[in-house]
């Protein structure tokens, strides 16, 4: 096939392009994989029985703001880094600051607390628990989430862009295991959300050569 | 001849409201740029110039299939040069193995046509479209080689307006990732 033919091809007849192609595609995919993940919890998991409890419903919405803001940070940043060179635009660091946000806060909380509660506050009752259930939620919010970026985008730097699908995917699922976790303390959040969180989003790092090619 | 950012920038905004003229001057500059570059990496990777065409047309119908993903308010250069790029590292990737042993002669044997103005690839298109499936195949076929309206094609063919777009840009999206996993030779 002659370059001038192919040229002439594509330029036959174009449409008008849809400029927030790209941004509604990814906004439709987190918010269908916010509500895969929301059932997927409630309906393994459930909601805690405590909620009427003095200040369950505080550390909700710490646990809720902690994986929104997540969210929000880094569909904001994929956006940018899933365009063609958007890698260039794009300040990895900035993904860092929930994260130094919620250790700052859960350092404040040890350092007011007295030192034989560290190890209560730190573990929790169900480490475990959240350990295994913020991945494995996160499986489908991520596997809608690569979908879109395949669909819709056209990211040149996949290892960054996998990340960020990643800890998308990730602070999704960690909405979803909030409405039922019942460790109610900064040091856990800072841990056991943020290192699995962390963990999704190493993961995503790793996958997102092999997947996202395009 | 390589067009300035601005001109480009212009034309890629006109291209992306629709005007085909606009459109074909951008394909056209960026093929001119892509060849060149595509020569001068080929080169010194060590594999043969032949592969510069092949690439020059999977980044064209990259460009084409995903130029939704171009920030009209963001320079239009490095746009392109990041998928110039990622076409290029993905292409070395993939045929790494494969490509290993290229005897020598025969890059200079296919180097002898470069000048030519409708330089060739070693897809072919015939190829390509008998894989599609036959609504795609007619719809691009009236729409982007006979160069029908959308309205003739559907009056012709006897599909809705609104499918004969859907199966042309199916279509394309099929034939680029035909060629992008080398399915197209």
């Amino acid at each position: 096939m002659r370059t001038n033919e192919l040229i002439e091809m594509l330029s036959t007849n174009i449409e008008p392009t849809d400029h927030g192609r790209l941004k509604r595609g990814l906004g439709l995919a987190a918010a269908l994989g916010t509500g895969a993940a929301l059932c997927v919890a409630l309906l393994s998991l459930g909601v805690r029985p405590d909620l009427h409890n003095h200040g369950v419903l505080g550390f909700l919405f710490l646990k809720v703001a902690f994986g929104a803001g997540i969210v929000v940070l880094a569909g904001w940043l994929l956006t940018k880094v899933a365009r063609p060179g958007g890698e260039t635009r794009a300040r990895p660091w900035v993904a860092a600051t929930p994260f130094l946000g919620v250790m700052l806060l859960a350092a404040f909380s040890l350092a007011s607390a007295p030192s034989s509660h560290w190890d209560r506050m730190l573990v929790g009752h169900m480490w475990l628990e959240c350990l295994v259930s913020i991945p494995i939620i996160g499986v489908l919010p991520f596997a809608v989430l690569v979908w879109a970026v395949r669909r819709f985008a056209a990211p040149t730097d996949l290892v960054r862009t996998g990340a960020l699908v990643g800890m998308a995917a990730g602070g999704i699922s960690a909405i979803g295991y909030a409405l039922n976790c019942m460790d109610d303390s900064v040091p856990f959040v800072a841990l056991w959300y943020g290192g699995t969180i962390a963990f999704c989003t190493l993961a995503g790092a790793l996958l997102g050569p092999r997947l996202l090619r395009w | 001849m390589i067009a300035s950012e601005t001109e480009l920038r212009s034309l890629m905004r006109a291209s992306l409201d629709g005007d085909a003229a606009a459109y074909r001057a951008v394909l056209d500059r960026l093929s001119l740029y892509l060849r060149a570059y595509y020569r001068g990496k080929l080169h010194r990777a060590g594999r043969s110039p032949s592969e510069a065409e092949d690439l020059v047309q999977d980044t064209l119908i990259a460009i084409h299939t995903r130029r939704h993903t171009y920030d009209v308010d963001q320079p239009f250069t490095p746009w392109a040069q990041a998928i110039a790029r990622y076409k290029l590292i993905d292409h070395l990737r993939r045929t790494r193995t494969a490509m290993s042993n290229v005897p020598i002669e025969d890059a200079g044997d296919l180097e002898a046509q470069d000048d030519h103005a409708g330089v060739e690839s070693t897809y072919d298109l015939d190829r390509l479209l008998a894989k599609l499936p036959e609504k795609m195949r007619r719809a691009i076929r009236f729409v982007k080689l006979d160069g029908l309206s959308v309205a003739e094609a559907a009056s012709r063919t006897g599909m809705s307006e609104s499918a004969i777009k859907v199966s042309v840009h199916r279509g394309l999206k099929a034939l680029a990732s035909a060629i992008s996993q080398g399915r197209g030779r």
